[in-house]
C-alpha cells in the first residue's frame, strides 16, 4: 500500500525471518482480496446465468426446426388460443399477455393512487409518533409472504368482492388484481416515501414562509422535487406485478380466453409457468415455450428496473446539486 | 428591490388563503389512505389468526398428514422449511458477506467491475421468482445435477429436484438482501477505529477480520434472519427445484425432496379434493408460516434499529 516512503523502507529488511514472515503475510492478503473479489463475482455471475440458462432452454422455439413444427413465433400470434396439452398443441399468447397486461393494469390502478397517497401523508402530514406506527404497519404487509396474500384472495377476499359486484365468475381479474396490488403496495410505499423524506427540509420552509398551505406545499414542492423517486417506486412496484406468481396462480382462476372484462377469470405469464411446468415432458415443444414465457417475463422486469435505477440515479443527483 | 416588486407579489397571500379550502381536504384523503393499508393488514391478520389459532395444537405442529391430508399436522413441511433455510443460510452467508466486504472495503467505487457488481445486485433483486425457479430447473438440476451424474457414471442422482438445488437457488434469490445489509453494516463501524487498528499495524484483513466485522455482526445477523424469512415464504422458486407435494417420510439428505409450508398452503388451497375438511388445517398452516416469518422480521427489525440508533449517536 505505501511501499512508495523510502525512510519505512530499510525497517522492513532487518532480518531474513522477518522477511519471509512478512512476504507470507503480503501472499495471504492478496490472497484474500482475490477471494473477496470472488465473492463479488457471484452476483454478477448470477445474473448472467440466469439469462444464459433461461434463454439456452428457451432457444429451440426458434431454432430447432424439430420443434418449430409444434411451436414456434408463427405459432405464437397465429391463434388466440392458449391449448398446450391436446391432439394439436395451441401457443397463442394473445390470452396470456392480455391477461397479463389486466391483471397487472388492475394492479396498479389499486396500489399506485393508495401507496404514494399513503406516503404524501406518512411524510408530510402525520406526527412523527404516528409516522412510527404507520410504518411498521406496512413492514408486516411487506412481511406476508405472496402465497399467503394469495390464500387470502383465494378463500376470502374473492368470496367478499363476488358479493359485491355480483360476478359470476368468482375467481376473476378484479380479484387477482387487487390481491396483486395488495403484493406490490408496500414496494411503491416505502420507495415514495424514502424519496419524499429525502426532500431537503429549506425547500419546505421555503414554500410555508411564502404562505403556502401544507397541502399546496406538498403538491406544488416536494411532490415534485421527490418525483423520480416516486417515479421509480411505481416502476419497481409495476416490474414486481408482471412478475409475481402465487397471488395471480391463486387468484385469477387460470382461464386462459382473450377478454377485456375485469369481471373474467384470466391466466398470466407467470401463472402458465407455475401451474403447466410441473407435468411437462424435459426438452418437449411446451418445456421451451414456457422457457419462452419466462424470457419474457425476465426482459420486461429487467427493462422495468433499469429504467427505475435511472431514476433513482437522477433523484440522487438532483437533490445532491440542490 | 422595487416597491412596484414588492406590490406585485403581495396580492398573492390573500387569495391563497382564501381558495385553500381543498387543500386540508386533500389531505385528509391521503391520511384515509394510510388508514386504509392499515386496516386491510388488520382484516387480512385477523382473519388468519381467527380461524387458525384453534387449529394450532401441540399434536397439529409435531404429526405428519394423514387420510389425504385432510386430518394429521404439518411438522414434514415444518422440518423441510427449517432444513431448507439453514442450507440456504449456509451457502449465502460467505459469499454475501464476501461480496459487500469486498464492495466497501476493496472496491474503487469508479470501477467498471464495481459497477458492473452493483448493477448485478440491484438488477438480480427485480428478477421475478418464478424465473429463479427456471434457472433452477435449467442451471442447477439439467446442467449442473445432470453434468455430475454423467461425470461419475451415475443414474439420476444429483439430476433431479432436491433440497440442495431448491436451497441453492433461494441463495441466489436472497443474495442481494444479504449484500445490501451487510454492506450498510459496515458502514456503522467508526472509520476511527478502523484507522487506529491499521496505525497499530495490523494488515487489511487483520482489521476486517478483528475489528469490522464483530462490530458489523448485529447488521450481519439482520440480513441473515430477513433471507431466511424471505426464504421462508417464498413458493415459486422451489416448487420445482425441489418441493414435493406429499412425502411419507424426512428427507434424511440434501439429495431429498422435501415438504415445506408454503407450498403446502399451496397445495392445501388448490389441489384438495375436499375445500371444507381441509380449511382448518390451511388455515392453521397458514398461521404457522406467518408467526414463522413475523418472529423473523420482528427480530430482524429490532437488531437493525439498534444498529441505525448505534449509527445515529455517532
Amino acid at each position: 500500500m505505501s511501499n512508495a516512503n523510502p525512510a519505512i523502507g530499510p525497517l522492513r529488511h532487518e532480518g531474513h525471518g522477518r522477511s519471509t514472515r512478512r512476504r507470507i503475510q503480503v501472499w495471504r492478503e492478496s490472497l484474500i482480496s482475490v477471494l473477496l473479489r470472488l465473492c463479488a463475482f457471484t452476483g454478477v455471475a448470477g445474473l448472467l446465468l440466469i439469462m444464459i440458462f433461461v434463454f439456452r432452454e428457451a432457444l429451440p422455439v426458434l431454432m430447432n426446426p424439430e420443434i418449430q413444427k409444434e411451436a414456434s413465433l408463427r405459432h405464437f400470434t397465429s391463434t388466440l388460443m392458449w391449448q398446450p396439452v391436446g391432439a394439436v398443441p395451441k401457443y397463442g399468447l394473445a390470452p396470456l399477455l392480455g391477461g397479463t397486461l389486466k391483471v397487472v393494469l388492475v394492479a396498479m390502478a389499486f396500489a399506485v393512487p393508495l401507496g404514494v397517497a399513503a406516503a404524501v401523508f406518512t411524510s408530510e402530514f402525520a406526527s412523527p409518533r404516528l409516522r412510527e406506527n404507520l410504518k411498521p404497519a406496512v413492514e408486516i404487509l411487506a412481511g406476508i409472504p405472496s402465497v399467503v396474500l394469495g390464500f387470502f384472495a383465494l378463500m376470502v377476499m374473492a368470496s367478499w368482492i363476488q358479493m359485491v359486484t355480483g360476478a359470476t365468475v368468482r375467481l376473476n381479474a378484479l380479484n387477482a388484481g387487487i390481491a396483486l396490488g395488495l403484493g406490490v403496495l408496500p414496494t411503491i410505499f416505502t420507495v415514495s416515501e424514502d424519496a419524499l423524506r429525502a426532500v431537503p427540509k429549506p425547500f419546505r420552509e421555503a414554500s410555508l414562509g411564502l404562505g403556502a398551505s401544507p397541502w399546496q406545499t406538498a403538491w406544488s414542492v416536494t411532490l415534485p422535487a421527490a418525483g423520480a423517486g416516486v417515479s421509480a417506486g411505481i416502476l419497481l412496484g409495476l416490474a414486481r406485478a408482471v412478475g409475481e406468481t402465487m397471488i395471480v396462480l391463486m387468484a385469477s382462476g387460470n382461464a386462459a380466453i382473450v377478454s377485456g372484462s375485469v369481471f373474467d377469470s384470466v391466466r398470466t405469464l407467470s401463472a402458465s409457468i407455475a401451474a403447466e411446468l410441473a407435468e411437462v415432458v424435459f426438452g418437449s415443444a411446451h418445456y421451451s415455450v414456457l422457457f419462452f414465457l419466462g424470457v419474457i417475463l425476465f426482459v420486461t422486469t429487467f427493462a422495468i428496473n433499469v429504467v427505475a435505477g435511472m431514476f433513482v440515479g437522477r433523484l440522487r443527483r438532483r437533490l445532491a446539486g440542490a | 428591490m422595487t416597491t412596484q416588486a414588492w406590490e406585485s407579489g403581495l396580492p398573492a397571500l390573500p387569495r391563497g388563503r382564501k381558495t385553500d379550502v381543498a387543500g386540508p381536504a386533500l389531505s385528509g384523503l391521503t391520511g384515509f389512505a394510510a388508514f386504509l393499508i392499515v386496516a386491510m393488514v388488520v382484516v387480512i391478520m385477523g382473519n388468519i389468526a381467527w380461524f387458525g389459532w384453534r387449529t394450532v395444537t401441540w399434536e397439529f405442529l409435531s404429526a405428519a398428514p394423514r387420510e389425504g391430508m385432510t386430518a394429521g399436522g404439518i411438522f414434514p413441511a415444518i422440518f423441510g422449511t427449517v432444513a431448507l433455510v439453514l442450507l440456504m443460510v449456509v451457502a449465502l452467508i460467505p459469499f454475501g458477506v464476501g461480496a459487500a466486504i469486498y464492495l466497501y472495503e476493496y472496491a474503487r467505487q469508479d470501477a467498471w467491475f464495481t459497477r458492473a457488481v452493483r448493477f448485478s445486485v440491484n438488477n438480480l433483486a427485480g428478477v421475478p421468482s418464478i424465473v429463479f425457479g427456471l434457472f433452477g430447473l435449467g442451471f442447477f438440476i439439467q446442467f449442473v445435477g445432470r453434468g455430475i451424474d454423467r461425470g461419475l457414471g451415475l443414474d439420476v442422482v444429483w439430476g433431479q429436484p432436491s433440497l440442495l438445488w431448491a436451497a441453492l437457488t433461494l441463495a441466489l434469490l436472497n443474495l442481494p438482501v444479504v449484500i445490501v445489509t451487510a454492506e450498510e453494516a459496515l458502514r456503522t463501524v467508526p472509520r476511527e477505529q478502523r484507522e487506529a487498528a491499521l496505525a497499530l499495524g495490523a494488515t487489511h484483513w487483520q482489521t476486517i477480520r478483528r475489528v469490522l466485522l464483530p462490530q458489523a455482526m448485529p447488521g450481519i445477523l439482520t440480513g441473515a434472519i430477513l433471507a431466511v424469512s424471505r426464504g421462508a415464504g417464498e413458493v415459486a422458486p422451489i416448487m420445482f427445484t425441489g418441493a414435493a407435494y406429499f412425502l411419507p417420510y424426512l428427507p434424511t439428505s440434501p439429495l431429498d425432496q422435501f415438504m415445506e409450508l408454503g407450498y403446502h398452503v399451496f397445495v392445501l388451497s388448490t389441489q384438495s379434493p375436499d375445500i371444507e375438511g381441509t380449511k382448518p388445517l390451511l388455515y392453521g398452516t397458514v398461521l404457522v408460516l406467518l408467526l414463522l416469518t413475523f418472529l423473523l422480521n420482528l427480530t430482524a427489525i429490532l437488531l437493525r434499529s439498534r444498529m441505525r440508533a448505534r449509527l445515529a449517536g455517532r
